[in-house]
């Protein structure tokens, strides 16, 4: 029989192993959403921009990533680092680049259905009225287009939390590696790891709550 | 004002419009009618651009629209168009509607834009709705602050592609009117629409189209008074029963 003592978990275990790691992965993924969505969204415009090598070079990019499993994106650009530039940049670096690099295909395809979910009307009367091309897409169309996919962002990004634990493979201080490196130092591995599973799964879940309300109001104001 | 001189456009296969020509005037308003799928919007589209058609050549106000050198939005912000389904944009005011592309295309400064604004919506008769935001209006509002949103750039002539055929039939004539005052005061203007009354009123041409071509094109009076051709006899018969 397992017996489980968490009694031994306290306030200074948060602060000497918890928060900072909390705080890497908070980090890492306010850094990965806000650059994925800026790249998603210029990956997005190339893919619906009507030119072919622009098209084909984001697509290549963008199904080239979303077929690829993040963990290994992950430790292959750790590995390749050192051979390409002469030295390592440390792996909490590697893991931001490589998590914004990743992160921009999914949310490319995201905002691709965002903009394609604006009516074509929308884009030919802010060019009626004489914008160019890419104020219509930036007044006009782009708001509307983030706005419709605002829970779709948001959810991506609950997902994008839970996949910073896989940094774990190149060494790097995060949330999980703060519960692991706390069980080692109690003896308590299996505790440690049960407390992590708890923490990450109070913070998605209430997050995709919020999500939740989130998506009843928009279809309100729509 | 507005010339098209033998425009022909294809999509991929299919042939759209077919070696249509005709012309607007200053000041002249001219009404576009025929079946659905004869091609006026299209047509209209072609004149601002919005469509690009392959044969043919387009000159506004002497200005060539097909031409690869022609600063499109410059000429766009001079046409005034108005869309079948509004098309404002919903994530902003209505006084924003009005001075977004003033400010952003005609470099007016935000109290000049504002001011413009609240005239052509006093002029519309919208000047309560003015902080309201399109999905809070009805539909022959929303039309009425469309029209006000193209004015606002002091166009040298208006398109409009069937303003009023998607509105409920009460709401009809409170945008109507605002486009036949427009038409008195002289506004150079291309209008497709079903709307006889209208075109008996303040028409000084009327085109009619079929399959993508300009099959009908006389001075109002002779078009109703006996269309030459058997096609524009029959369309007429059939929208006036109604
Ligand atoms: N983007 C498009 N691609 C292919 N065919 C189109 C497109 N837009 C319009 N058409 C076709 O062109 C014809 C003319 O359309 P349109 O100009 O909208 O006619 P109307 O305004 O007179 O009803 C129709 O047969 C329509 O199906
Ligand atoms: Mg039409």
């Amino acid at each position: 029989m397992l017996a489980l003592d968490l009694a031994f978990f306290d306030w200074e275990i948060i602060s000497r192993f918890i928060a900072k790691g909390f705080a890497f992965s908070v980090e890492l993924t306010l850094i990965a959403m806000s650059g994925g969505i800026v790249f998603g969204t210029l990956l997005a415009l190339m893919r619906l921009s009507g030119r072919k090598w622009l098209d084909a070079a984001a697509a290549v990019y963008v199904n080239g990533m979303r077929s690829i499993p993040l963990v290994m994106v992950i430790l292959w650009f750790f590995l390749l680092i050192p051979f390409l530039i002469g030295r390592s940049i440390g792996a909490e670096l590697s893991a931001i680049i490589t998590f914004v690099a990743f992160e921009s295909a999914y949310y490319s395809e995201i905002m691709r259905a965002g903009i394609q979910s604006v009516s074509r009307g929308q884009m030919h009367a802010a060019q009626a009225v004489g914008m160019t091309y890419a104020q219509s897409m930036r007044l006009v169309v782009l708001p509307q287009a983030f706005r419709n996919m605002l829970p779709v962002l948001l959810t991506q990004t609950i997902i994008l939390f839970q996949d910073t634990s896989l940094v774990y493979a190149i060494g790097a201080y995060d949330l999980l590696k703060g519960f692991e490196q706390a069980g080692r130092n109690y003896g308590r591995p299996i505790e440690a790891y049960l407390l992590a599973a708890v923490v990450y799964f109070a913070i998605s879940f209430s997050l995709s709550q919020m999500v939740k309300r989130l998506q009843v109001k928009i279809a309100i104001v729509r | 004002m507005i010339e098209i001189k033998n425009i022909s456009k294809w999509y991929g296969a299919f042939r759209v419009l077919t070696d249509c020509s005709t012309h607007v005037s200053k000041g002249e308003v001219v009404v576009v009618c025929g079946p659905s799928g004869s091609g006026k919007s299209t047509l209209i589209k072609c004149v601002n651009a919005l469509e690009p058609f392959q044969k043919g050549e387009i000159l506004v106000d002497g200005i060539s629209v097909g031409d690869p050198k022609t600063d499109l939005p410059k000429l766009r912000a001079r046409v005034g168009m108005v869309f079948q389904h509004f098309e404002l944009f919903p994530h902003m005011s209505v006084t924003e509607n009005l001075t977004l592309a003033q400010i952003r295309v005609l470099r007016r400064s935000k109290a000049e834009a504002e001011a413009k604004a609240a005239a052509l919506l006093k002029r519309v008769g919208l000047e309560a709705h003015a902080a309201k935001f399109p999905g809070n209006l009805s539909g022959g509002q929303q039309q009425r602050v469309a029209i006000a949103r193209a004015l606002a750039m002091d166009p040298i002539a208006m398109l409009f592609d069937e303003p009023t055929s998607a509105l409920d039939p009460e709401m009809i004539n409170e945008v109507l009117d605002v486009m036949v005052q427009l038409a008195q005061e002289g506004m150079t203007m291309m209008v497709v629409t079903h709307e006889m009354g209208f075109a008996r009123r303040v028409a000084h041409r009327v085109i009619f189209m079929d399959h993508g071509e300009i099959v009908e094109d006389a001075p109002k009076d002779d078009f109703f008074g006996k269309p030459r051709s058997e096609r524009a006899q029959q369309f007429l018969s059939k929208i006036l029963q109604h």
